[in-house]
């Protein structure tokens, strides 16, 4: 039996004290000797911080699975639109990326995209990656700092990240 | 071999009930709608999995936002069921559904909700609950008021209550809002006209539910959840 699906709709405004309540952006311990930081902003079509929107990745562990539930993260975004998650370098055949999920009011349905690694020899040949322009390409990676990741999402405009489909 | 083709296509160019991102009337769509073409993967591209949640037990309380405190939270009793299905209408078990909502005055909990209603010590409006074995929730909570949000003059927001869910991919994650029936506030909604199909608009409605209304106690709400499916096949296919 078929059925119609529910429609989306946004997370509205104040979502926060339902679903930010508990920590849920350190995806392994932060003292682990391969623990990773990743860390961007997420910013609208006039280049102002989205203070009101919540991330969420899904990702595989070191080894490539999916081992003791490991793979989901949740960040809030602060007064400057900052998420912040501490995960490890996602293993396994292929490039490595993070899908990445973003909430927000004004957002009537989540946007979708993927968080590419720089300098990683199989990004050549990942299909995402090769149907993308130079520009694109490189908003979809990630930029090393600080010992870690930075990777903004830009939801509209010149700089907007390229999003998938849903 | 597989079909590997990676296609542009514009929001709202196929099937699907989801509302478009650009949603004028929502002003807060207007800088925070994407406006270049979205890729189209195909199915095998993308990840079948997605989180289940694994940590400690959930509390009775939290899927009853009534007794969270020392004392009764004001407000009309309501109790809410539903199942949650795939879009082949297969129950999924075991999915985390998370709640949030504003109070019986309309006012929520959150420190930018600053509109003259008054907060209730007895209510924070938010629960979570695991589907069981065959895909059937059950939470018991206040029935929310309206809210007035700036949007336009005199804007109010139906009464509804936030629901997300984890489904089974992460592609399949579903936010969205449960209303209620014969609130006069639909017409002049934004949001819940944003999407666009009125068959589709109707799934976000609960149904009043004789079966879950309880003598003396409180009122029963059915609400149906299906995800997936959403935009899943192009028009021309």
């Amino acid at each position: 039996m078929a059925a119609e699906p529910t429609p989306s709709q946004t997370v509205g405004p104040f979502f926060s004290f339902g679903l930010c309540v508990r920590p849920h952006h350190e995806l392994v311990d932060p003292g682990r000797a391969d623990a990773l930081r990743i860390e961007g902003r997420v910013l609208d079509g006039a280049g102002a911080p989205v203070v009101d929107a919540m991330v969420e990745i899904w990702q595989a562990d070191a080894e490539g699975g999916h081992r003791d539930g490991f793979g989901w993260g949740r960040s809030g975004t602060d007064a400057e639109g900052r998420y912040a998650f501490v995960t490890v370098m996602p293993g396994g055949e292929g490039a490595p990326f993070i899908a990445v999920l973003v909430f927000a009011r004004g957002l009537l349905k989540p946007v979708m995209t993927r968080m590419y690694f720089p300098d990683e020899p199989d990004n050549a040949s990942d299909p995402l990656l090769a149907a993308l322009t130079d520009a694109e390409r490189a908003g979809l990676t990630a930029v090393a700092e600080n010992g870690g990741m930075r990777f903004d999402i830009h939801l509209q405009g010149e700089r907007q990240t390229t999003f998938l489909a849903l | 071999m597989s079909d590997l083709r990676i296609a542009r296509v514009r929001d709202g160019e196929r099937r699907g009930v989801d509302p478009p991102y650009l949603s004028p009337d929502y002003r807060s769509t207007r800088l925070r709608a994407p406006d270049r073409p979205l890729i189209l993967l195909p199915e095998s591209m993308h990840d079948p999995t997605g989180p289940v949640y694994g940590e400690s037990p959930l509390a009775e309380t939290d899927s009853d936002l009534t007794r969270q405190h020392d004392g009764e939270p004001l407000g009309e009793r309501i109790i809410v069921t539903g199942t949650v299905r795939d879009g082949g209408g297969r129950p999924v078990p075991g999915s985390l559904i998370e709640i949030w909502q504003a109070n019986a005055a309309g006012r929520y909990v959150h420190q930018r909700d600053q509109h003259p209603a008054p907060l209730d010590p007895n209510f924070t409006g938010a629960g979570r609950v695991l589907t069981d074995s065959e895909g059937r929730y059950r939470f018991t909570t206040i029935k929310p008021g309206a809210y007035p949000w700036r949007n336009h003059q005199n804007a109010w927001r139906p009464a509804h209550i936030h629901l997300s869910i984890f489904g089974r991919a992460f592609t399949e994650r579903l936010v969205t809002q449960m209303y209620f029936p014969g609130d006069p506030l639909f017409a002049a909604d934004p949001i819940f006209n944003a999407v666009r199909e009125p068959a589709a608009r109707e799934r976000m409605i609960s149904r009043f539910d004789w079966a879950t209304t309880t003598e003396e106690w409180a009122l029963g709400y059915r609400f149906d959840i299906v995800l997936g499916g959403r935009d899943a096949t192009p028009f021309e296919a």
